[in-house]
Protein backbone atom coordinates (compact mmCIF):
# COMPACT_ATOMS: atom_id res chain seq x y z
CA UNK A 1 0.00 0.00 0.00
CA UNK A 2 1.17 3.49 -0.71
CA UNK A 3 2.56 6.01 1.74
CA UNK A 4 -0.45 8.29 1.78
CA UNK A 5 -2.46 5.50 3.37
CA UNK A 6 -0.55 6.38 6.54
CA UNK A 7 -2.92 9.27 6.99
CA UNK A 8 -5.68 6.82 7.67
CA UNK A 9 -6.24 5.32 11.09
CA UNK A 10 -7.74 2.30 9.35
CA UNK A 11 -7.05 1.36 5.75
CA UNK A 12 -8.02 -1.95 4.21
CA UNK A 13 -7.52 -3.27 0.69
CA UNK A 14 -9.75 -5.98 -0.65
CA UNK A 15 -10.32 -7.40 2.82
CA UNK A 16 -12.21 -10.67 2.39
CA UNK A 17 -13.28 -13.43 4.75
CA UNK A 18 -14.81 -16.66 3.60
CA UNK A 19 -16.24 -19.16 6.08
CA UNK A 20 -16.54 -22.45 4.20
CA UNK A 21 -18.72 -21.50 1.22
CA UNK A 22 -20.14 -18.31 2.65
CA UNK A 23 -18.43 -14.99 1.96
CA UNK A 24 -18.90 -12.98 5.14
CA UNK A 25 -16.82 -9.99 4.05
CA UNK A 26 -16.27 -9.33 0.38
CA UNK A 27 -13.38 -7.16 -0.87
CA UNK A 28 -13.86 -4.34 1.60
CA UNK A 29 -11.75 -1.18 1.16
CA UNK A 30 -12.36 0.62 4.42
CA UNK A 31 -10.77 4.06 4.83
CA UNK A 32 -11.04 5.79 8.20
CA UNK A 33 -9.21 9.14 8.23
CA UNK A 34 -7.33 10.07 11.38
CA UNK A 35 -9.46 12.07 13.74
CA UNK A 36 -12.72 10.90 12.20
CA UNK A 37 -15.71 9.48 13.99
CA UNK A 38 -16.56 6.80 11.49
CA UNK A 39 -20.00 5.22 11.65
CA UNK A 40 -19.73 1.68 10.38
CA UNK A 41 -23.30 0.88 9.52
CA UNK A 42 -25.19 -2.12 8.33
CA UNK A 43 -27.89 -4.50 9.39
CA UNK A 44 -27.16 -7.44 11.68
CA UNK A 45 -25.27 -10.06 9.73
CA UNK A 46 -23.88 -7.67 7.13
CA UNK A 47 -20.24 -8.41 8.02
CA UNK A 48 -19.38 -5.54 10.35
CA UNK A 49 -18.20 -7.67 13.25
CA UNK A 50 -16.23 -10.02 10.99
CA UNK A 51 -14.50 -6.98 9.47
CA UNK A 52 -13.68 -5.64 12.93
CA UNK A 53 -12.32 -9.04 14.01
CA UNK A 54 -10.02 -8.99 11.01
CA UNK A 55 -8.91 -5.42 11.75
CA UNK A 56 -7.85 -6.47 15.25
CA UNK A 57 -6.12 -9.67 14.14
CA UNK A 58 -8.57 -12.01 15.86
CA UNK A 59 -9.31 -13.78 12.61
CA UNK A 60 -7.17 -14.09 9.52
CA UNK A 61 -8.50 -12.59 6.29
CA UNK A 62 -8.96 -15.05 3.44
CA UNK A 63 -7.42 -12.36 1.24
CA UNK A 64 -6.65 -8.67 1.32
CA UNK A 65 -4.57 -6.66 3.78
CA UNK A 66 -4.91 -3.78 6.13
CA UNK A 67 -3.11 -1.13 8.11
CA UNK A 68 -3.95 0.30 11.50
CA UNK A 69 -2.48 3.69 12.43
CA UNK A 70 -0.26 3.44 9.36
CA UNK A 71 1.28 0.10 10.24
CA UNK A 72 0.73 -3.19 8.46
CA UNK A 73 -1.31 -5.73 10.38
CA UNK A 74 -1.01 -8.32 11.73
CA UNK A 75 2.81 -8.01 11.55
CA UNK A 76 2.86 -4.91 13.75
CA UNK A 77 0.02 -5.82 16.07
CA UNK A 78 2.40 -5.69 19.03
CA UNK A 79 3.14 -2.00 18.34
CA UNK A 80 -0.28 -0.96 17.13
CA UNK A 81 -2.82 -2.68 19.35
CA UNK A 82 -1.61 -1.00 22.58
CA UNK A 83 -2.83 2.23 20.98
CA UNK A 84 -6.17 0.73 20.01
CA UNK A 85 -9.03 0.32 22.43
CA UNK A 86 -11.62 -2.16 21.29
CA UNK A 87 -15.03 -3.50 22.11
CA UNK A 88 -15.81 -6.53 19.98
CA UNK A 89 -19.15 -8.28 19.83
CA UNK A 90 -20.36 -7.34 23.24
CA UNK A 91 -18.75 -7.32 26.68
CA UNK A 92 -16.94 -10.38 28.07
CA UNK A 93 -15.54 -10.63 31.58
CA UNK A 94 -14.99 -13.19 34.31
CA UNK A 95 -18.39 -13.53 35.99
CA UNK A 96 -17.10 -14.34 39.46
CA UNK A 97 -14.75 -11.35 39.62
CA UNK A 98 -15.82 -7.83 40.52
CA UNK A 99 -15.91 -5.15 37.86
CA UNK A 100 -12.77 -3.61 39.28
CA UNK A 101 -10.93 -6.95 39.47
CA UNK A 102 -11.84 -7.60 35.85
CA UNK A 103 -10.29 -4.31 34.72
CA UNK A 104 -7.21 -4.96 36.86
CA UNK A 105 -6.96 -8.36 35.15
CA UNK A 106 -7.04 -6.70 31.72
CA UNK A 107 -4.45 -4.18 32.81
CA UNK A 108 -2.12 -6.80 34.26
CA UNK A 109 -1.79 -8.66 30.96
CA UNK A 110 -0.83 -5.41 29.20
CA UNK A 111 2.95 -5.27 28.92
CA UNK A 112 2.75 -1.52 28.35
CA UNK A 113 0.80 -0.77 31.51
CA UNK A 114 2.48 0.69 34.56
CA UNK A 115 1.38 -1.34 37.60
CA UNK A 116 1.93 1.65 39.89
CA UNK A 117 -0.87 3.58 38.20
CA UNK A 118 -3.28 0.68 37.69
CA UNK A 119 -5.61 1.60 40.52
CA UNK A 120 -5.89 5.22 39.45
CA UNK A 121 -6.44 4.35 35.79
CA UNK A 122 -9.02 1.67 36.59
CA UNK A 123 -10.95 4.06 38.83
CA UNK A 124 -10.82 6.84 36.25
CA UNK A 125 -12.11 4.52 33.52
CA UNK A 126 -14.91 3.28 35.79
CA UNK A 127 -15.78 6.84 36.71
CA UNK A 128 -15.90 7.90 33.07
CA UNK A 129 -18.61 5.32 32.31
CA UNK A 130 -20.46 5.95 35.56
CA UNK A 131 -19.67 2.63 37.24
CA UNK A 132 -17.44 3.76 40.08
CA UNK A 133 -20.18 3.23 42.65
CA UNK A 134 -20.82 -0.33 41.40
CA UNK A 135 -17.13 -1.23 40.98
CA UNK A 136 -17.15 -3.74 43.83
CA UNK A 137 -20.05 -5.76 42.47
CA UNK A 138 -19.42 -9.09 40.80
CA UNK A 139 -19.72 -8.97 37.02
CA UNK A 140 -22.31 -11.74 37.27
CA UNK A 141 -24.66 -9.30 39.02
CA UNK A 142 -24.30 -6.63 36.34
CA UNK A 143 -27.15 -5.76 33.99
CA UNK A 144 -26.53 -5.80 30.24
CA UNK A 145 -26.24 -2.03 30.20
CA UNK A 146 -23.66 -2.05 33.01
CA UNK A 147 -21.70 -4.81 31.26
CA UNK A 148 -21.62 -2.72 28.11
CA UNK A 149 -20.33 0.27 30.07
CA UNK A 150 -17.68 -1.88 31.73
CA UNK A 151 -16.47 -3.04 28.32
CA UNK A 152 -16.18 0.60 27.25
CA UNK A 153 -14.28 1.31 30.48
CA UNK A 154 -11.89 -1.46 29.45
CA UNK A 155 -11.00 0.47 26.32
CA UNK A 156 -10.21 3.56 28.38
CA UNK A 157 -7.51 2.04 30.63
CA UNK A 158 -4.78 3.58 28.51
CA UNK A 159 -4.50 6.56 26.18
CA UNK A 160 -5.68 5.45 22.73
CA UNK A 161 -5.22 6.77 19.23
CA UNK A 162 -7.96 4.59 17.82
CA UNK A 163 -11.12 3.19 19.38
CA UNK A 164 -12.96 0.37 17.68
CA UNK A 165 -16.40 0.09 19.22
CA UNK A 166 -18.62 -2.68 17.92
CA UNK A 167 -22.27 -1.89 18.75
CA UNK A 168 -21.38 0.06 21.92
CA UNK A 169 -24.98 1.02 22.64
CA UNK A 170 -26.36 -2.51 22.50
CA UNK A 171 -28.54 -3.11 25.53
CA UNK A 172 -28.36 0.46 26.75
CA UNK A 173 -31.45 2.48 27.58
CA UNK A 174 -31.99 5.85 25.83
CA UNK A 175 -30.17 7.64 28.64
CA UNK A 176 -27.21 5.24 28.39
CA UNK A 177 -27.19 5.63 24.62
CA UNK A 178 -26.97 9.40 24.99
CA UNK A 179 -24.11 9.01 27.44
CA UNK A 180 -22.18 6.74 25.10
CA UNK A 181 -22.73 9.18 22.26
CA UNK A 182 -21.44 11.95 24.47
CA UNK A 183 -18.45 9.81 25.45
CA UNK A 184 -17.62 9.13 21.80
CA UNK A 185 -17.76 12.86 21.17
CA UNK A 186 -15.41 13.61 24.06
CA UNK A 187 -12.96 10.89 22.97
CA UNK A 188 -12.91 12.39 19.49
CA UNK A 189 -12.30 15.80 21.03
CA UNK A 190 -9.24 14.34 22.75
CA UNK A 191 -7.92 13.55 19.28
CA UNK A 192 -8.75 9.85 19.04
CA UNK A 193 -10.12 8.30 15.90
CA UNK A 194 -13.32 6.37 16.57
CA UNK A 195 -14.70 3.54 14.48
CA UNK A 196 -18.16 2.79 15.79
CA UNK A 197 -20.36 0.11 14.32
CA UNK A 198 -24.10 0.06 14.66
CA UNK A 199 -27.19 -1.43 13.16
CA UNK A 200 -29.18 1.55 14.40
CA UNK A 201 -28.71 4.36 11.91
CA UNK A 202 -30.27 7.17 13.87
CA UNK A 203 -28.03 6.47 16.84
CA UNK A 204 -24.86 7.11 14.94
CA UNK A 205 -25.97 9.82 12.59
CA UNK A 206 -25.57 12.57 15.15
CA UNK A 207 -21.98 11.88 16.23
CA UNK A 208 -20.31 10.75 13.03
CA UNK A 209 -18.14 12.76 10.70
CA UNK A 210 -17.84 9.83 8.28
CA UNK A 211 -19.92 6.80 7.50
CA UNK A 212 -19.53 3.53 5.68
CA UNK A 213 -22.45 1.30 4.84
CA UNK A 214 -22.16 -2.49 4.78
CA UNK A 215 -24.63 -4.81 3.14
CA UNK A 216 -24.26 -8.57 2.67
CA UNK A 217 -20.49 -8.43 3.14
CA UNK A 218 -19.87 -5.49 0.84
CA UNK A 219 -19.03 -1.89 1.66
CA UNK A 220 -21.61 -0.05 -0.44
CA UNK A 221 -20.44 3.49 0.18
CA UNK A 222 -18.25 5.51 2.51
CA UNK A 223 -17.00 9.02 3.03
CA UNK A 224 -17.72 12.22 4.93
CA UNK A 225 -21.32 12.07 6.04
CA UNK A 226 -22.38 15.12 4.00
CA UNK A 227 -20.86 13.68 0.81
CA UNK A 228 -22.39 10.27 1.29
CA UNK A 229 -25.79 11.78 1.83
CA UNK A 230 -25.39 14.11 -1.15
CA UNK A 231 -25.09 11.04 -3.33
CA UNK A 232 -28.53 10.04 -2.18
CA UNK A 233 -31.71 11.22 -3.76
CA UNK A 234 -31.97 14.76 -2.38
CA UNK A 235 -35.06 16.51 -3.56
CA UNK A 236 -35.66 20.17 -4.31
CA UNK A 237 -38.96 21.51 -3.04
CA UNK A 238 -40.22 24.81 -4.46
CA UNK A 239 -43.17 26.61 -2.94
CA UNK A 240 -44.77 28.94 -5.45
CA UNK A 241 -48.18 30.02 -6.74
CA UNK A 242 -47.12 28.96 -10.26
CA UNK A 243 -46.15 25.33 -9.69
CA UNK A 244 -46.60 24.23 -13.29
CA UNK A 245 -44.08 26.80 -14.54
CA UNK A 246 -41.70 25.93 -11.73
CA UNK A 247 -41.94 22.25 -12.65
CA UNK A 248 -41.01 23.11 -16.22
CA UNK A 249 -37.90 24.97 -15.00
CA UNK A 250 -36.92 22.01 -12.83
CA UNK A 251 -37.25 19.60 -15.76
CA UNK A 252 -35.25 22.03 -17.90
CA UNK A 253 -32.43 21.91 -15.33
CA UNK A 254 -32.34 18.11 -15.55
CA UNK A 255 -34.18 17.21 -12.34
CA UNK A 256 -35.95 13.88 -12.46
CA UNK A 257 -39.21 12.57 -11.00
CA UNK A 258 -40.66 16.09 -11.16
CA UNK A 259 -44.22 16.53 -10.01
CA UNK A 260 -46.39 19.44 -8.86
CA UNK A 261 -49.58 20.22 -7.08
CA UNK A 262 -51.19 23.40 -5.90
CA UNK A 263 -48.53 25.73 -4.49
CA UNK A 264 -45.72 23.16 -4.75
CA UNK A 265 -43.25 21.69 -7.24
CA UNK A 266 -40.83 18.87 -6.33
CA UNK A 267 -37.97 17.21 -8.24
CA UNK A 268 -35.10 14.87 -7.52
CA UNK A 269 -31.88 16.85 -7.45
CA UNK A 270 -29.32 14.47 -8.87
CA UNK A 271 -25.84 16.04 -9.12
CA UNK A 272 -27.13 19.57 -9.65
CA UNK A 273 -26.00 22.27 -7.22
CA UNK A 274 -29.16 23.50 -5.43
CA UNK A 275 -28.31 27.20 -5.71
CA UNK A 276 -28.62 26.98 -9.51
CA UNK A 277 -32.29 26.14 -9.15
CA UNK A 278 -33.19 29.34 -7.36
CA UNK A 279 -31.23 31.39 -9.88
CA UNK A 280 -33.02 29.70 -12.78
CA UNK A 281 -36.43 30.18 -11.17
CA UNK A 282 -35.77 33.86 -10.61
CA UNK A 283 -34.58 34.22 -14.19
CA UNK A 284 -37.81 32.65 -15.44
CA UNK A 285 -39.74 35.03 -13.18
CA UNK A 286 -41.25 32.27 -11.09
CA UNK A 287 -42.25 33.78 -7.74
CA UNK A 288 -40.60 31.62 -5.11
CA UNK A 289 -42.19 31.79 -1.66
CA UNK A 290 -40.23 28.90 -0.24
CA UNK A 291 -37.31 26.69 -1.25
CA UNK A 292 -35.91 23.65 0.49
CA UNK A 293 -33.55 20.77 -0.19
CA UNK A 294 -34.88 17.62 1.44
CA UNK A 295 -31.96 15.42 2.24
CA UNK A 296 -32.72 11.75 2.59
CA UNK A 297 -32.30 10.20 6.00
CA UNK A 298 -29.66 7.48 6.27
CA UNK A 299 -32.56 5.09 6.27
CA UNK A 300 -33.73 6.41 2.88
CA UNK A 301 -30.15 6.29 1.63
CA UNK A 302 -29.79 2.69 2.65
CA UNK A 303 -33.03 1.74 0.96
CA UNK A 304 -31.93 3.49 -2.22
CA UNK A 305 -28.57 1.67 -2.14
CA UNK A 306 -29.86 -1.79 -1.45
CA UNK A 307 -33.48 -1.76 -2.46
CA UNK A 308 -34.45 -3.10 0.92
CA UNK A 309 -35.23 -1.82 4.37
CA UNK A 310 -32.37 -1.39 6.78
CA UNK A 311 -33.53 -3.76 9.45
CA UNK A 312 -33.97 -6.64 7.07
CA UNK A 313 -31.06 -8.92 7.92
CA UNK A 314 -28.64 -9.36 5.05
CA UNK B 1 -0.15 14.64 10.60
CA UNK B 2 2.32 13.87 7.83
CA UNK B 3 2.97 10.37 6.62
CA UNK B 4 6.56 10.42 7.87
CA UNK B 5 5.50 11.64 11.28
CA UNK B 6 2.96 8.89 11.59
CA UNK B 7 5.36 6.20 10.45
CA UNK B 8 7.86 7.23 13.11
CA UNK B 9 5.34 7.85 15.82
CA UNK B 10 6.62 6.13 18.95
CA UNK B 11 4.43 3.84 20.98
CA UNK B 12 3.20 6.21 23.65
CA UNK B 13 3.64 3.72 26.47
CA UNK B 14 6.97 1.98 27.00
CA UNK B 15 7.16 -1.80 26.94
CA UNK B 16 7.92 -3.41 30.29
CA UNK B 17 10.15 -6.40 30.00
CA UNK B 18 10.09 -9.52 32.14
CA UNK B 19 6.93 -8.68 33.99
CA UNK B 20 5.32 -11.49 35.97
CA UNK B 21 2.00 -9.63 36.26
CA UNK B 22 0.21 -11.85 33.74
CA UNK B 23 1.32 -15.04 35.51
CA UNK B 24 0.36 -13.65 38.91
CA UNK B 25 -3.01 -12.65 37.50
CA UNK B 26 -3.50 -16.20 36.18
CA UNK B 27 -2.63 -17.68 39.57
CA UNK B 28 -5.07 -15.31 41.27
CA UNK B 29 -7.78 -16.45 38.85
CA UNK B 30 -7.02 -20.12 39.49
CA UNK B 31 -6.56 -20.05 43.25
CA UNK B 32 -9.17 -17.35 43.84
CA UNK B 33 -11.93 -19.29 42.15
CA UNK B 34 -14.38 -20.99 44.51
CA UNK B 35 -14.65 -24.08 42.33
CA UNK B 36 -10.90 -24.64 42.52
CA UNK B 37 -10.74 -23.95 46.24
CA UNK B 38 -13.46 -26.56 46.74
CA UNK B 39 -11.47 -28.96 44.56
CA UNK B 40 -8.38 -28.49 46.68
CA UNK B 41 -10.54 -29.10 49.74
CA UNK B 42 -11.70 -32.42 48.31
CA UNK B 43 -8.12 -33.39 47.49
CA UNK B 44 -7.28 -32.85 51.17
CA UNK B 45 -10.07 -35.14 52.34
CA UNK B 46 -8.23 -38.27 51.16
CA UNK B 47 -5.12 -37.94 53.37
CA UNK B 48 -7.27 -36.84 56.32
CA UNK B 49 -9.65 -39.78 55.99
CA UNK B 50 -6.77 -42.13 55.42
CA UNK B 51 -4.97 -41.02 58.56
CA UNK B 52 -8.09 -41.18 60.69
CA UNK B 53 -9.21 -44.55 59.33
CA UNK B 54 -5.85 -46.15 59.96
CA UNK B 55 -5.75 -44.63 63.43
CA UNK B 56 -9.13 -46.00 64.51
CA UNK B 57 -8.90 -49.43 62.86
CA UNK B 58 -6.85 -52.32 64.18
CA UNK B 59 -3.90 -53.00 61.92
CA UNK B 60 -4.11 -56.20 59.92
CA UNK B 61 -0.55 -57.05 58.97
CA UNK B 62 0.34 -58.38 55.53
CA UNK B 63 -2.38 -56.60 53.59
CA UNK B 64 -2.40 -53.48 51.42
CA UNK B 65 0.37 -51.62 49.62
CA UNK B 66 3.65 -50.95 51.32
CA UNK B 67 2.89 -47.37 52.30
CA UNK B 68 -0.30 -48.29 54.08
CA UNK B 69 1.34 -50.87 56.27
CA UNK B 70 4.07 -48.39 57.18
CA UNK B 71 1.77 -45.56 58.23
CA UNK B 72 1.66 -46.52 61.87
CA UNK B 73 5.47 -46.58 62.04
CA UNK B 74 5.92 -43.07 60.58
CA UNK B 75 3.21 -40.49 59.90
CA UNK B 76 5.01 -39.26 56.78
CA UNK B 77 3.78 -42.38 55.01
CA UNK B 78 0.25 -40.91 55.07
CA UNK B 79 1.47 -38.38 52.48
CA UNK B 80 2.84 -41.11 50.21
CA UNK B 81 -0.21 -43.34 50.62
CA UNK B 82 -2.52 -40.42 49.84
CA UNK B 83 -0.53 -39.59 46.71
CA UNK B 84 -0.70 -43.21 45.54
CA UNK B 85 -4.49 -43.17 45.97
CA UNK B 86 -5.01 -39.82 44.29
CA UNK B 87 -2.64 -40.26 41.37
CA UNK B 88 -5.03 -42.43 39.40
CA UNK B 89 -7.98 -40.06 39.26
CA UNK B 90 -8.28 -37.19 41.74
CA UNK B 91 -5.09 -35.29 40.99
CA UNK B 92 -5.32 -35.85 37.21
CA UNK B 93 -8.91 -34.61 37.38
CA UNK B 94 -7.84 -31.47 39.25
CA UNK B 95 -5.05 -30.74 36.77
CA UNK B 96 -7.38 -31.60 33.87
CA UNK B 97 -9.96 -29.10 35.14
CA UNK B 98 -7.40 -26.28 35.24
CA UNK B 99 -5.75 -27.20 31.94
CA UNK B 100 -9.05 -27.78 30.16
CA UNK B 101 -10.22 -24.38 31.33
CA UNK B 102 -7.03 -22.56 30.37
CA UNK B 103 -7.86 -21.52 26.82
CA UNK B 104 -11.34 -22.98 26.25
CA UNK B 105 -12.65 -21.26 29.39
CA UNK B 106 -11.51 -17.85 28.16
CA UNK B 107 -12.92 -18.60 24.70
CA UNK B 108 -16.18 -19.76 26.23
CA UNK B 109 -16.91 -16.55 28.10
CA UNK B 110 -15.36 -14.38 25.37
CA UNK B 111 -12.50 -12.96 27.43
CA UNK B 112 -10.02 -14.55 25.02
CA UNK B 113 -10.71 -11.92 22.36
CA UNK B 114 -10.14 -9.15 24.88
CA UNK B 115 -6.82 -10.70 25.99
CA UNK B 116 -5.66 -10.92 22.40
CA UNK B 117 -6.57 -7.33 21.60
CA UNK B 118 -4.82 -5.88 24.69
CA UNK B 119 -2.63 -7.26 22.98
CA UNK B 120 -1.28 -10.47 24.46
CA UNK B 121 0.86 -12.34 21.95
CA UNK B 122 -0.55 -15.81 21.39
CA UNK B 123 2.77 -17.50 22.14
CA UNK B 124 3.04 -15.57 25.39
CA UNK B 125 -0.53 -16.50 26.27
CA UNK B 126 0.23 -20.21 25.86
CA UNK B 127 3.51 -19.90 27.76
CA UNK B 128 1.88 -18.16 30.72
CA UNK B 129 -1.11 -20.52 30.69
CA UNK B 130 1.21 -23.52 30.77
CA UNK B 131 3.34 -22.00 33.52
CA UNK B 132 0.17 -21.51 35.58
CA UNK B 133 -0.95 -25.11 34.92
CA UNK B 134 2.48 -26.39 36.01
CA UNK B 135 2.41 -24.31 39.17
CA UNK B 136 -1.09 -25.57 39.95
CA UNK B 137 -0.07 -29.20 39.35
CA UNK B 138 2.88 -28.82 41.72
CA UNK B 139 0.81 -26.90 44.28
CA UNK B 140 -2.02 -29.45 44.29
CA UNK B 141 0.40 -32.34 44.71
CA UNK B 142 2.31 -30.55 47.45
CA UNK B 143 -1.00 -29.72 49.12
CA UNK B 144 -2.07 -33.39 49.27
CA UNK B 145 1.36 -34.38 50.50
CA UNK B 146 1.47 -31.62 53.08
CA UNK B 147 -1.98 -32.37 54.49
CA UNK B 148 -1.03 -36.06 54.64
CA UNK B 149 2.28 -35.34 56.35
CA UNK B 150 0.77 -33.00 58.93
CA UNK B 151 -2.17 -35.33 59.68
CA UNK B 152 0.14 -38.36 59.78
CA UNK B 153 2.69 -36.75 62.05
CA UNK B 154 -0.08 -35.52 64.33
CA UNK B 155 -1.67 -38.96 64.66
CA UNK B 156 1.30 -41.32 64.35
CA UNK B 157 4.36 -39.20 65.07
CA UNK B 158 7.59 -39.02 63.10
CA UNK B 159 11.04 -40.23 63.86
CA UNK B 160 13.13 -42.71 61.93
CA UNK B 161 11.76 -43.90 58.59
CA UNK B 162 12.20 -47.44 57.39
CA UNK B 163 12.79 -47.36 53.63
CA UNK B 164 11.37 -49.94 51.22
CA UNK B 165 14.80 -51.61 51.12
CA UNK B 166 14.81 -51.92 54.89
CA UNK B 167 17.34 -49.19 55.74
CA UNK B 168 16.49 -46.61 58.33
CA UNK B 169 16.95 -42.87 57.78
CA UNK B 170 16.47 -39.91 60.10
CA UNK B 171 13.54 -37.50 60.11
CA UNK B 172 15.33 -34.79 58.08
CA UNK B 173 16.32 -37.05 55.18
CA UNK B 174 12.86 -38.67 55.36
CA UNK B 175 11.13 -35.32 54.83
CA UNK B 176 13.48 -34.67 51.91
CA UNK B 177 12.59 -38.04 50.33
CA UNK B 178 8.87 -37.37 50.64
CA UNK B 179 9.38 -33.91 49.13
CA UNK B 180 11.27 -35.43 46.20
CA UNK B 181 8.49 -37.94 45.55
CA UNK B 182 5.93 -35.13 45.69
CA UNK B 183 7.79 -32.89 43.21
CA UNK B 184 8.32 -35.86 40.90
CA UNK B 185 4.58 -36.54 40.79
CA UNK B 186 3.82 -32.82 40.38
CA UNK B 187 6.00 -32.74 37.27
CA UNK B 188 4.23 -35.86 35.98
CA UNK B 189 0.84 -34.20 36.43
CA UNK B 190 2.10 -31.05 34.71
CA UNK B 191 2.82 -33.17 31.64
CA UNK B 192 -0.81 -34.25 31.67
CA UNK B 193 -1.58 -30.52 31.96
CA UNK B 194 0.30 -29.92 28.70
CA UNK B 195 -1.99 -32.41 26.98
CA UNK B 196 -4.92 -30.56 28.56
CA UNK B 197 -3.62 -27.21 27.28
CA UNK B 198 -3.53 -28.61 23.76
CA UNK B 199 -7.06 -30.03 24.01
CA UNK B 200 -8.17 -26.70 25.43
CA UNK B 201 -7.13 -24.96 22.20
CA UNK B 202 -9.37 -27.30 20.18
CA UNK B 203 -12.68 -26.36 21.74
CA UNK B 204 -14.66 -23.60 23.38
CA UNK B 205 -16.13 -26.00 25.93
CA UNK B 206 -13.89 -26.17 29.02
CA UNK B 207 -15.85 -29.05 30.55
CA UNK B 208 -15.40 -31.04 27.34
CA UNK B 209 -11.66 -30.45 27.44
CA UNK B 210 -11.49 -31.53 31.09
CA UNK B 211 -13.44 -34.71 30.38
CA UNK B 212 -11.15 -35.47 27.45
CA UNK B 213 -8.09 -35.16 29.70
CA UNK B 214 -9.60 -37.49 32.29
CA UNK B 215 -10.56 -40.03 29.62
CA UNK B 216 -7.04 -39.95 28.18
CA UNK B 217 -5.64 -40.42 31.67
CA UNK B 218 -7.88 -43.41 32.39
CA UNK B 219 -7.19 -44.90 28.97
CA UNK B 220 -3.48 -44.61 29.61
CA UNK B 221 -3.88 -46.54 32.87
CA UNK B 222 -6.01 -49.20 31.14
CA UNK B 223 -3.56 -49.64 28.27
CA UNK B 224 -0.76 -49.84 30.81
CA UNK B 225 -2.47 -52.83 32.41
CA UNK B 226 -2.85 -54.86 29.21
CA UNK B 227 0.20 -57.21 29.00
CA UNK B 228 -0.19 -57.70 25.23
CA UNK B 229 0.60 -54.00 24.78
CA UNK B 230 3.82 -54.12 26.80
CA UNK B 231 5.75 -52.53 23.90
CA UNK B 232 3.55 -49.45 24.32
CA UNK B 233 3.73 -49.16 28.09
CA UNK B 234 6.91 -47.19 28.48
CA UNK B 235 5.54 -44.49 26.15
CA UNK B 236 2.28 -43.97 27.99
CA UNK B 237 2.00 -40.66 29.85
CA UNK B 238 1.05 -42.33 33.12
CA UNK B 239 3.39 -45.33 32.97
CA UNK B 240 6.17 -43.98 35.18
CA UNK B 241 3.97 -42.26 37.73
CA UNK B 242 4.01 -45.12 40.26
CA UNK B 243 7.81 -45.02 40.15
CA UNK B 244 7.66 -42.16 42.67
CA UNK B 245 8.13 -44.84 45.34
CA UNK B 246 11.67 -45.36 44.03
CA UNK B 247 12.88 -42.33 45.99
CA UNK B 248 12.26 -44.47 49.09
CA UNK B 249 14.83 -47.07 48.12
CA UNK B 250 18.40 -47.03 49.36
CA UNK B 251 20.11 -45.81 47.34
CA UNK B 252 17.43 -43.97 45.33
CA UNK B 253 16.64 -45.99 42.19
CA UNK B 254 17.12 -43.21 39.65
CA UNK B 255 16.56 -45.31 36.52
CA UNK B 256 12.78 -45.25 36.29
CA UNK B 257 12.56 -41.81 37.87
CA UNK B 258 14.78 -40.42 35.14
CA UNK B 259 12.73 -42.17 32.47
CA UNK B 260 9.61 -40.73 34.08
CA UNK B 261 10.98 -37.20 34.07
CA UNK B 262 12.16 -37.51 30.46
CA UNK B 263 8.75 -38.85 29.42
CA UNK B 264 7.03 -35.98 31.21
CA UNK B 265 9.36 -33.45 29.56
CA UNK B 266 8.71 -35.05 26.18
CA UNK B 267 4.94 -34.84 26.60
CA UNK B 268 5.22 -31.21 27.74
CA UNK B 269 7.31 -30.24 24.75
CA UNK B 270 5.26 -32.07 22.15
CA UNK B 271 1.86 -30.96 23.41
CA UNK B 272 2.90 -27.39 24.11
CA UNK B 273 4.14 -27.16 20.53
CA UNK B 274 0.95 -28.82 19.28
CA UNK B 275 -1.07 -26.24 21.22
CA UNK B 276 1.05 -23.48 19.68
CA UNK B 277 0.68 -24.87 16.16
CA UNK B 278 -3.04 -25.07 16.65
CA UNK B 279 -3.56 -21.75 18.39
CA UNK B 280 -1.06 -19.38 16.78
CA UNK B 281 -3.17 -18.72 13.70
CA UNK B 282 -6.55 -19.94 14.86
CA UNK B 283 -9.55 -17.72 14.14
CA UNK B 284 -10.90 -16.48 17.45
CA UNK B 285 -14.61 -16.11 16.89
CA UNK B 286 -15.84 -16.79 20.43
Amino acid sequence: MTEELNDFAVATRGLTKRFHQQVAVNAVDLLVPRGAVYGFLGPNGSGKTTTIRMLLGLIRPTSGRHRLLGKAMPDHSGDVLPLVGSLVEGPAFHPYLTARANLVRLDSVDRHADPRTTKARVDRALDRVGLLAAAGKKYRAYSLGMRQRLAIAGTLLAPRELLVLDEPTNGLDPQGTREVRHLIGSLADDGATVLVSSHLLSEVEQVCSHIGVMHVGRLLTQGPIAEVRAVGESRARVETDRPEQAARVLRGLGLTDVWFESGLAVGTLGKLAPEKIVAALVQEAVPVTGFAIERPSLEDLFVSLTGEGFNVSG
Amino acid sequence: MSAAEVANAPVARPLRHMSTRFLRSELRLIFGRRRNQAGLGILAVVPLMLAITVKVSTPRPGRGPDFFASITSNGLFVALAALSIELALFLPLAVGAIAGDSVAGEANIGTLRYLLTVPVHRTRLLAVKFAAITIFALAATIWVSLVGAVAGLALFGGGEMTLLSGTQIGMGPAVLRVAMATIYLGVCFASLGAIGLFISTLTEQPIGATIAVVILNVMSFILDSIPELSWLHEWLPTHWWMSFGDVLRDPIAWGDLTRGLLTAAGYMLVFWLAAWARFSDKDVTG
